[in-house]
């Protein structure tokens, strides 16, 4: 049975408007706990190894996810890596166009298995290539909080 | 109805009020413990179920994929269950079709629930659950709809106050023997009706607390549950039902979902007298009226005679119809997902006689566990045996 | 199921894995002597930063169609009137409306002009906010019938302009509204419900 009452004009179409407020802290968990206090007070990254199936997390798990082991042999990883891939984002959020682009990165740091997503800094898209090698920048000590963004960017490197 | 499918397995975190560990550490610790406990490693399940309440608690989206592989869930068939507070138990259910069907052997049931993220308070995620045109406007919050229950029932069968603390003060002081519990203690009746008034008839020890945990189940098939255990516990009934989400349409004195519910899971156990062929109950009790108002939708005993039961007795843990053994909701803590499924594994540990202090002594053969959700939703039944 | 010819890295060789019979079943396992996992932090631990946290405010904005059914009782309300819609295979003259009968499936077969008198079917003195915050004089939310409307036939609104210790199941109320002026297509041209004397 069809509807029997139908809208003609889209401008007769009403919205109720209103928001869902989210507000959220998170924990960063048992091995995050670990993994950012070490990029806080030490600037250096932390893993945690299986040896079961010869991975490295990072950031670290205090489980495998393959066997299911848990972890916790915390190994540190390089502060540089290979670049696995990188793309230039124009377009934030809201769907206007940014004041400058982004070049975001995925960073095989060497050691781990696994990659990190963060921003390149101090260089242009048209640099970057794949594989290249790419070092990590911290904020001053005094500025960490034990936050992802204690790293401000990773930048290309000739190491 | 289809293979027979049995509980070998189960594990849980600590209920606590706001947990150091992600949600997806919570989920391993339980998978693995529930693992642990009958001998399989991971690579021995075929299958998860991973049950959690909204993503909105913890505040990422697709939650269930983002807690997979804490859950064991990497490189596997993988369902996310959610109606809910009836999430706990209806997970059981989503596992069990899984084996029955026959085309999964082993099946890892995993409910989780990381509610503190959530500011100020996860009672503020609820405001969702209203309608937003027609209900938002007015401000209303989660404990109103408990209220506007709590006293329709109170109001239809003339029940007291006192009668229905009776519930709080049972299911806390047995939440002491419970090793997880968040808020036991050993209080009257007289310290729940001197408790801070939230919305009347709401007091504030009516009331679960807002919790993170996580709980886990290993289901298998026959054959496979008797290589790992010799104390399979048989998944004998499932049932799920939903009532209309236009709740204010509806005589909320009685929850006929949790009737069909129980309806459809009796059906396939066999109960024809859930009263004397049930030997211990798990109703879900959020609230202490609640155990009351459910154990009526399973039929346990007539509408508005659950009061009387409590008052003579008969739902004590020495009593004819132990209910909560455990401590409920009210003891042990509520994350919404995991306390369903924590009622189940209670049935496990109880049925096996590896209940520690909490155990019934009259060797209960045959349980029953319920949770219920939405807004006033949804009601889901399981029902197990040795 | 056919074993696919597809040779990856995926775990489903594991699956592969017989269970063997047991010869003694995890004796080592006791659940009474089992540590039970889970750290649990203070409000104190988060505000010292004892632990590593992580803030974030979700920016989430709703434009929610009202749709035929709720677009007409909006309007309805607008002008003062509650409005209903009727099934003619139930019988049932139903409240909030809507488009189509949830019980027989089927459109509904028109609208009906409801009174905007109704009776108190269940109600609450609450003394939180929904941010769990504390007041002292309570809100009253009440499950009210709308006459006109078939039994049972609610709506959920507030009461007001009466002593919380005077509402009772079964009170006979009024809808109190906004002037026309004030009313805009909402739930909250309603002010509240009193009690008809």
């Amino acid at each position: 049975m069809a509807i029997k009452e139908r809208l003609n004009k889209a401008s007769k179409a009403k919205a109720w408007y209103g928001e869902m407020p989210v507000e959220s802290l998170y924990t960063v968990g048992i091995a995050g706990e670990k993994f950012f206090r070490a990029i806080k007070d030490e600037g250096k990254f932390l893993g945690t190894k299986c040896k079961k199936c010869s991975m490295v997390y990072v950031p670290p798990k205090i489980y495998c996810e393959r066997c299911f082991e848990k972890l916790d042999e915390y190994i540190e990883v390089a502060e540089c890596g290979s670049l696995e891939s990188f793309t230039c984002v124009h377009i934030g959020l809201d769907g206007n166009r940014l004041p400058a682009p982004i070049i975001v990165g995925l960073i095989n740091l060497d050691g781990a298995s696994t990659c990190i997503i963060h921003k390149l800094g101090e260089t242009t898209v048209e640099e970057l290539c794949m594989g290249m090698r790419v070092c990590a920048v911290f904020k001053p000590k005094n500025k960490r909080e034990g936050a992802i963004t204690d790293i401000l960017y990773f930048k290309p490197t000739k190491q | 109805m289809g293979n027979r499918v049995a509980i070998v397995g189960a594990g849980m975190t600590k209920f606590v009020r706001r947990a150091q560990e992600t949600g997806k550490e919570l989920s391993y610790h339980a998978a693995k413990m529930a693992l642990e406990s009958c001998g399989m490693t991971l690579d021995q399940i075929d299958a998860v179920v991973l049950g959690t309440a909204p993503d909105t608690f913890d505040g990422v989206h697709m939650k269930g994929e983002y807690l997979s592989d804490g859950a064991g869930a990497w490189g596997k068939p993988y369902m996310r269950s959610y109606v809910g507070g009836g999430t706990g138990v209806f997970s059981v259910a989503q596992g069990w079709y899984h084996i029955a069907s026959g085309l999964i052997d082993t099946c890892l049931v995993v409910c989780e629930e990381k509610m503190s993220s959530y500011q100020p308070h996860a009672q503020a995620a609820f405001l969702t659950i209203f309608d937003h045109t027609t209900e938002r406007p007015l401000k209303p919050n989660l404990l109103w709809i408990f209220a506007l229950e709590m006293n329709r029932y109170m109001n239809t069968y003339g029940l007291r106050k006192e009668d229905i603390a009776l519930v709080a003060v049972k299911n806390k002081n047995n939440a002491l023997d419970h090793p997880c519990a968040q808020i036991a203690k050993a209080v009257t009746v007289k310290d729940i009706l001197n408790s801070e008034v939230l919305a009347w008839p709401v007091q504030r020890l009516d009331v679960s607390p807002v919790s993170d945990g996580a709980v886990a189940l290993i289901l298998t098939n026959e054959t496979i549950a008797h290589r790992v255990t010799n104390k399979p516990v048989w998944v004998e009934g499932v049932g799920w039902a939903l009532d209309t989400s236009y709740w204010t349409n509806r005589d909320l004195c009685y929850p006929r979902y949790v009737e069909e519910a129980a309806r459809m899971a009796y059906k396939m156990a066999g109960i024809t007298d859930p009263r004397h062929q049930i030997h211990v109950a798990e109703p879900y009790d959020p609230f202490d009226y609640k155990e009351l108002h459910h154990m009526e939708g399973l039929m346990l005993c007539g509408k508005g005679e659950a009061p009387q039961l409590t008052v003579d007795g008969v739902t004590q843990r020495d009593g004819e119809l132990p209910t909560c053994p455990s401590g409920g909701l009210l003891g042990v803590g509520n994350p919404i997902a995991a306390a369903g499924l924590m009622k189940v594994a209670e049935l496990f540990w109880q049925l096996r006689g590896e209940a520690g202090k909490r155990q019934i002594a009259r060797k209960p053969k045959r349980g029953v566990a319920q949770a219920w959700g939405d807004l006033m939703q949804v009601g889901t039944v399981v029902v197990v045996g040795i | 199921m056919k074993k696919s010819n597809i040779k990856n890295q995926s775990s489903s060789e594991g699956r592969e894995v017989r269970i063997e019979h047991k010869k003694s079943l995890s004796p080592h396992y006791s659940l009474l002597t089992t540590k039970f996992q889970g750290v649990g932090l203070s409000d104190d631990d988060i505000k010292k930063g004892k632990v590593c946290t992580t803030h974030w405010i979700g920016d989430t904005k709703y434009a929610w169609d009202q749709g035929i059914a709720i677009g007409k009782y909006l309007e309805g309300l607008k002008h003062g009137k509650i409005l209903g819609v009727e099934c003619h295979k139930c019988g049932r003259k139903m409240v909030p409306p809507r488009m189509f009968c949830e019980w027989c499936f089927k459109t509904i077969d028109g609208w009906v002009e409801l009174f905007d008198t109704g009776v108190v079917n269940t109600f609450s003195l609450c003394y939180v906010t929904w941010d769990v915050k504390r007041v002292k004089e309570p809100q009253i939310p009440a499950v009210i019938e709308i006459d006109g409307a078939s039994k049972g036939m609610g709506i959920m609104h507030l009461l007001g302009e009466v002593n919380p210790k005077k509402v009772y199941i079964g009170m006979k109320v009024k809808a109190v509204w906004k002037s026309e002026k004030e009313r805009e297509g909402a739930i909250t041209d309603i002010l509240y419900w009193k009690p008809i004397k």
